[in-house]
């Protein structure tokens, strides 16, 4: 009811990005929106869009709990690369496929361990706390692979990459059955609270009675877990483990999807299916930047400028001068909630402005 | 004194969604005048300040300075033309020497560099001024909060020049500290600024101002001469009701005959609180008096688990207590509220309603989550029963007034049904009818067989509720008052007897 509407308000602004983004691409591309069932799977550019973003979609679920409590993890490319590296060459020793995905998970969420321990234990600032292993982690997987490219040849593990389950890849059943279990799993207990509480103020919850440590532990091991799963997509995608290019920069990009997403670095409030659409937005740009043909020199500038678009369209301040320009006539109560967002911002500007003014 | 008006405002008009914050109030500020400006929290006090400083822009009315129309864009703008505001708490930088306080933005400057004599010397020249002769190169940091304050009103009266707005200026400085200020303030005000000095503290309503304003819900009450307002005609005037239940409740409390229900012996720890021997009874309410600084808190903390104890035991009804954090205190059936609410109280950003349930969903556990239905259930109640006034449950608690604030944290403690609350300052900074409300709450609480132990400056409070009064000082537990004992004068005698002591 009233909780349903909340959320269909919350993600309103990403559902109309993606929208929109869709619909540019298909001005240029007609065929965008064609799917077909080939061999009992579907075939299509959508598809192929919700299957290339997997992997930030993936780490963007980690990385939306551990943006909710103030942090960030740098690290989850690189733990990808690990992940993906243990995988890789434990099935070419021969093991089972069941050890080899325990082992490749297993090592994710050791990783995560020691990014929470770091960030909640040590109280190290979460930035610097996740770049140790963000630098060392690609180290540790080049050890793995002993430098090079290592290949196998288990159906299993390259199924992960690109078999496919009920018409759809692989990777894209992953990201969805992992990303709405963990959104209901914060949401049906009481985690989405307490963490959002631990986000906003970390000792009046401490003083509350929530365990900070652990959550903040919960959320890093969370995120671990997530790169280990964008690191195995990655790895059976290619049929190979990569130490030095698998999951380069995707940490920034699961951030940026975070970010799309209409969750505040700040910590706090947060929506897991919001990143969710962030991902696909990002995926969708870097994939209508490719279809549409432009020189491939421009890519990244296109895709810097529609974020910028994108994210100008969520600001609060911006919404907040749209209020001005708009009288307040009888669009005003329908428009309460987002007024009143805009008032809070309207707060934060003003004190803002007394700092400036006091010093 | 001169009558012509410095600043004039009238039929000021500021709507927020949902609410209109200041209905057509009217406000005049003569030259050479301290103007005191009062009402409860949520009156509007701070909106009419912030319209006139430019931090919200007005949707009705007209502002005058010096009889030309103004309309100030934000605060910088308004210092320019001459209006500067001081706030509660200060807005300096406290890495930064005094004098780069007193001149950030603009330094003196030599061939295109900060000069940084030039700007000590003036520094010096502008402090003394307000006879304070300090280091002007030593970080504010250094300075206590009351010198960091005058620093602050230095920097605002070299800038504007006109009007001085002090916003609660004194709720942090100790009696000492408020008569340095008062001694500036009328320098000021012989200079021929206008001040506009707002407070919750009646006593120094008296002792500086020549006017008084007081604002409800909004409305311009009216505007009296200080000399001719009786006090009790004042607090009509703010509550538009008369107040007595608060002041009268605790004349016949007898001394409290329950059970002793917690023991601590020899709690302390070292550099925050001496080893102190504690007994609460059940239903009694326990106060706390002292300094700011004396070890009330630091007490406060040590029982709540804040604060690891390196020595002493914590027995309840014989049993030996653990209390190694807070959780594991709330696990005891305690619940504290501290004293800075902003800080460690409130979750800003989430609702009432959450901030409500936050203590109890954390005792739970994450596993048990109370459905939205009871979290409705029990933030309903709570906003019902202490009266918390909010537009509706889902708002966010920043958004809230500071008494509103409180009375969400105790009802956060409340939900969690307490044997033993804390309450560090439970009415600082919040206005006179939420005041009632909170001290009636405590007497209400206590009657069901709650025990409760109240940190308090506002020592005529302190002798309205408690049983036993504990005195502190130099961070030592010094006395205890006992039934017929407990009287504002004996508390005093036990804080200064200590300091006499001291003195011989």
């Amino acid at each position: 009811m009233s909780g349903a509407k909340a959320l269909g308000r919350r993600l309103l602004p990403q559902c109309v990005a993606l929208a929109a983004i869709l619909i540019l691409i298909w001005f240029n591309f007609p065929g965008f929106f064609a799917i077909e069932m080939q061999n009992g799977r579907l075939y299509g550019s959508l598809i192929d869009v919700m299957n290339r973003g997997a992997p930030v979609a993936l780490l963007a679920v980690g990385m939306t709990l551990v943006i909710a409590t103030r942090g960030i993890d740098l690290s989850v490319g690189a733990v990808m690369a690990i992940c993906g590296a243990v995988a890789a060459a434990s099935s070419v020793r021969g093991d089972p496929l069941a050890v080899t995905l325990v082992m490749s998970l297993g090592i994710g969420l050791l990783c995560g361990l020691w990014n929470g321990v770091l960030v909640a234990i040590l109280n190290i600032q979460p930035i610097v706390a996740t770049l140790v292993l963000m630098v060392a982690g690609r180290g540790i997987a080049q050890l793995i692979t002993e430098g090079a490219i290592l290949t196998f040849n288990d159906p299993g593990l390259i199924f992960i990459g690109s078999g496919s389950l009920f018409g759809l890849p692989m990777p894209v059943v992953l990201w969805l059955v992992f990303g709405i279990a963990v959104a209901l799993i914060i949401r049906r207990t009481a985690l989405g609270l307490l963490i959002e509480a631990t986000g906003v103020n970390r000792r009046a919850a401490t003083l509350s009675g929530i365990q900070a440590p652990a959550f903040l532990i919960m959320a890093y091991v969370l995120s671990g877990l997530c790169a280990a799963l964008a690191g195995l997509i990655v790895t059976a995608d290619i049929r190979g483990a990569d130490a030095n290019n698998a999951g380069l920069w995707l940490e920034l990009d699961a951030i940026l999807a975070v970010v799309v997403g209409g969750n505040s670095l700040l910590g706090g409030r947060f929506s897991i299916i919001a990143s969710l659409i962030g991902a696909m937005i990002i995926q969708a740009v870097n994939t209508g930047i490719l279809l549409s043909g432009f020189p491939p020199e421009f890519n990244l500038i296109i895709k810097a400028a529609i974020i910028v678009l994108i994210l100008l369209i969520q600001s609060p301040r911006l919404s907040h001068l749209a209020a001005f320009v708009r009288p307040a006539g009888p669009a005003a109560p329908a428009q309460g909630k987002s007024v009143a967002g805009g008032a809070s911002a309207g707060d934060a500007r003003d004190i803002k402005k007394l700092e400036r003014t006091a010093s | 004194m001169p009558a012509s008006a410095v600043l004039s405002a009238t039929g000021i008009v500021k709507t927020f969604p949902g609410a209109r914050a200041l209905d057509g109030v009217d406000f005049e500020l003569r030259r050479g005048e301290v103007h005191a400006l009062l009402g409860e929290n949520g009156a509007g006090k701070s909106t009419l300040i912030k319209c006139l400083t430019g931090a919200y822009r007005r949707d009705g009315g007209r502002v005058e300075l010096d009889g030309a129309p103004i309309d100030p864009r934000d605060p910088l703008d308004a210092q320019k033309l001459g209006i500067g505001t001081v706030y509660q708490e200060v807005n300096l930088l406290p890495n930064l020497s005094v004098a780069e306080n007193l001149y950030l933005g603009r330094q003196p400057r030599r061939f295109g560099f900060v000069a940084p004599r030039e700007m000590n010397r003036r520094a010096r020249a502008l402090l003394s001024a307000y006879e304070m002769d300090i280091d002007v190169t030593a970080a504010l940091s250094s300075y206590s909060v009351a010198v960091q304050q005058v620093i602050a009103i230095a920097r605002a009266v070299d800038l504007s020049g006109k009007v001085l707005i002090l916003d609660e200026p004194t709720a942090s400085l100790d009696a000492q500290e408020v008569r340095m200020l008062f001694r500036i303030v009328r320098d000021l005000q012989a200079r021929g600024l206008g001040i506009v000095f707002i407070t919750h503290f009646f006593e120094q309503v008296y002792a500086i101002s020549n006017r008084i304003t007081v604002l409800r819900n909004g409305r311009l009450v009216g505007t009296r001469e200080t000399e001719s307002l009786p006090r009790k005609d004042l607090v009509t005037m703010m509550l538009g009701h008369e107040l007595h239940a608060a002041e009268q409740a605790g004349e016949t409390k007898a001394e409290s005959s329950g059970p002793v229900r917690y023991a601590f012996h020899g709690l302390g720890k070292a550099g925050r609180v001496k080893p102190f021997d504690l007994e609460i009874r059940q239903g009694e309410v326990v106060g706390m008096a002292g300094l700011l600084g004396s070890g009330r808190t630091e007490t406060a903390e040590l029982l709540f688990g804040v604060e690891t104890a390196d020595s002493g035991t914590a027995e309840c009804e014989g049993r030996r207590l653990s209390l190694s954090s807070p959780r594991a205190a709330i696990a005891q059936g305690f619940g504290f509220c501290p004293e800075d609410r902003k800080v460690d109280g409130i979750i800003g950003d989430l609702s009432v309603r959450e901030n409500i349930a936050l203590a109890l969903q954390a005792r739970r556990g994450w596993m048990r989550p109370l459905s939205r239905k009871e979290q409705d259930a029990l933030a309903d109640r709570y906003i019902k029963a202490l009266d918390i006034r909010t537009t509706d449950r889902e708002k966010p608690i920043r958004l809230l007034s500071g008494g509103n604030q409180q009375k969400a944290i105790l009802a956060r403690w409340l939900a969690t049904n307490p044997d033993f609350l804390i309450l560090d300052e439970p009415t600082r900074g919040i206005d006179v009818g939420a005041h009632a409300e909170i001290i009636r709450l405590i007497e209400s609480l206590c009657a069901q067989g709650m025990s409760l132990l109240v940190i308090s400056s506002e020592l005529d409070e302190l002798v309205a509720y408690s049983s036993r009064v504990i005195v502190l000082r130099d961070r030592e537990h010094v006395a205890e008052l006992v039934g017929g004992d407990v009287s504002t004068e004996n508390i005093v005698e036990a804080i200064a007897g200590q300091e006499r002591r001291r003195a011989s």
